[in-house]
């Protein structure tokens, strides 16, 4: 994608919670500019009319019965939390309000 | 609250409603509210690497069900990634509907006859929930958070209206009948308290005949009176901000119950920026005519039908009986009252006992037959039972079970003989004479007071009617 911008890097590492030194910023616009530049070659096909497609398959309506089913133990779950109380998994400080 | 001359609110509602499944959305955990934290958890609603999503039929038709009731085309729809960071949703993104909703456009029509366009009723998975520690509770001056991810991928759906919304009474108005349609639909237990159905509220101010002022989205209101408030402070602010010569900021608010404000919770800016794109892992939804029709088959009366019906059976519904119809119709007990009204009981007393009585036991509704119904409210009707005795009798029946004829014997409800009656009023006009001249010179008040000292000396025993009709005779 000719159109892609270091600001635009910036912000998708910022989205992404990454932190990228102004060399690394540098190098992904190059490369991520590349892997865009080779999707946008699509453009060039006359796609008028075609659907998108987001997966091979032909299936539709894909769901289970509303039947529970057991989970994990409790006990397990919790072993893999890196910090814990309360039988719940513990978290640094929230910055904000969740979106 | 009536907003300052020349001036307009513009409100549109985002209601979630948790479904009332077994299953969370997209795993076999249990969908229950108040188990031990993270106790009903699994790989795929805990997000866990390799795990795959797959679609509860059941919260896919409640969505459809509530989309008929809605008047919604049920549409042919896809899933999507809502990409942010937050500790209650371990995933980092939120599987939802974008721009294809399994419901499209649609409406509901409200008790007062205005209409409320709706614009989607879409499906999406809830977040865990997460406790701040330390400070206030709140998330400024938390220490730290805790998580539990019980509720996890529960399925939602989220219902948007048009800016329609004109009041925040209208506004109430509007929760409040769609959380009965959500209830009739069989989707909701419409518990606010619990969290089942949680509103957000676009409010915007205008000058009458402007354009659409800028909205701002007040966040989380758990109960019809925090809507109300939320609105009322929220449009009062806007336009002050605005006649002081302010522009309002498009942002997300914040709503305190305790202090009756909104505060900043985000401006909207990149923080709101998804990365929306399609989840790979689930395939378009497109139910057919055939299960499209099956669900609008299932589908029971929504209150607006009901509500006409019972209407339909009153002559001059006084208010006190059409607030007890709306209560009636709320917790779904139009079966006791119809079955009432048809044996012939009173409406004043077929509306009553269900909206108080029967509305005050509501786990003990099982115990209480229709029949058993009628026929006590026909005992108390007829005169067997007193007003007191009917209630105690309702009350034992929800609590315990049992017949209405044998619970009254057992608690010993019989009917004064009408000679003993009369015994007994004879000496309470002997002992209070003034009150008994007072009666007899017209003042209708003092009736009450022979009823509360014959109710008093019998122990509840006598009918109101039966007193007033002694007093009557000796007048």
């Amino acid at each position: 994608m000719p159109g892609l911008k270091r600001e635009d890097v910036a912000h998708v590492a910022k989205l992404a919670r990454l932190t990228m030194s102004e060399s690394e910023l540098d190098k992904f616009t190059v490369q991520l500019g590349q892997v865009l530049d080779h999707a946008s070659d699509m453009n060039a096909l006359d796609l008028d009319g075609v659907v998108a497609t987001a997966h091979p398959f032909g299936l539709i309506n894909v769901v289970r019965d509303d039947e529970v089913r057991p989970g994990l133990d409790h006990d397990a779950v919790m072993a893999m939390a890196p910090d814990a109380q309360d039988g719940r998994f513990a978290v640094p400080r929230i910055l904000g309000e969740a979106p | 609250m009536t907003m300052p001359d020349g001036w307009e609110m513009v409100v549109g509602l985002e209601v979630h409603t948790e479904l009332k499944t077994n299953t969370k959305m997209f795993c076999g955990c249990a969908n229950t509210f108040g188990a031990d934290p993270n106790t009903n958890v699994c790989p795929i609603c805990l997000g866990l690497p390799g795990s795959l999503p797959v679609l509860n039929v059941r919260a896919v038709e409640l969505a459809m069900a509530i989309g008929t009731a809605l008047h919604s085309t049920i549409s042919p729809s896809t899933f999507h990634r809502k990409n942010y960071f937050y500790p209650d949703m371990p995933k980092d993104f939120q599987i939802s509907q974008y721009d294809l909703p399994i419901n499209a456009g649609g409406y509901l029509d409200l008790p007062d006859g205005s209409r409320v366009s709706i614009e989607r009723a879409h499906l999406e998975e809830d977040t865990g929930k997460s406790t701040h520690l330390g400070g206030s509770g709140r998330i400024h001056g938390a220490d730290r958070s805790l998580v539990d991810y019980n509720r996890s991928g529960v399925p939602l759906v989220e219902i948007v209206s048009g800016p329609d919304i004109r009041s925040s009474a209208q506004a109430r108005t509007y929760a409040a009948e769609l959380r009965g349609i959500l209830i009739a639909t069989g989707a909701s237990d419409g518990r606010m308290e619990e969290g089942s159905m949680r509103i957000d509220a676009n409010v915007s101010v205008r000058r009458s005949g402007e354009a659409l002022g800028t909205r701002c989205e007040i966040k989380n209101l758990n109960s019809l009176r925090s809507l109300t408030r939320a609105i009322d402070f929220e449009a009062a602010r806007q336009v002050e901000l605005i006649e002081g010569g302010g522009t309002v900021r498009q942002e997300t608010r914040h709503w305190d119950e305790n202090l009756g404000s909104t505060s900043t919770m985000r401006v909207k800016e990149e923080a709101d920026d998804y990365r929306y794109f399609r989840e790979p892992d689930l395939v378009d939804l497109a139910p057919d005519q055939a299960w499209q029709d099956r669900v609008r088959d299932a589908l029971k009366p929504m209150p607006a039908e009901r509500r006409a019906a019972l209407k339909g059976r009153l002559a001059n519904p006084n208010p006190a009986l059409l607030d007890a119809l709306e209560v009636v119709i709320d917790l779904g007990l139009d079966s006791y009252v119809i079955a009432a009204l048809d044996a012939g009981v009173e409406p004043d007393l077929a509306f009553a006992r269900a909206a108080n009585e029967i509305a005050s036991d509501l786990d003990g509704v099982g115990n209480l037959s229709a029949e058993s119904y009628v026929a006590t409210l026909r005992m108390e009707q007829g005169g067997d039972l007193s007003a007191t005795q009917a209630k105690s009798v309702l009350a034992e029946i929800l609590a315990n079970g049992g017949e209405p004829a044998s619970v009254a014997q057992s608690k010993g409800f019989e009917r004064l003989a009408s000679g003993a009656l009369g015994e007994v009023v004879a000496r309470l006009i002997d002992e209070n004479p003034d009150e008994w001249a007072r009666y007899r010179a017209g003042d209708e008040k003092l009736a009450q007071f022979f009823i509360g000292q014959v109710m008093k000396l019998t122990k509840g025993q006598a009918n109101g009617k039966d007193v007033i009709a002694e007093l009557q005779t000796r007048r």
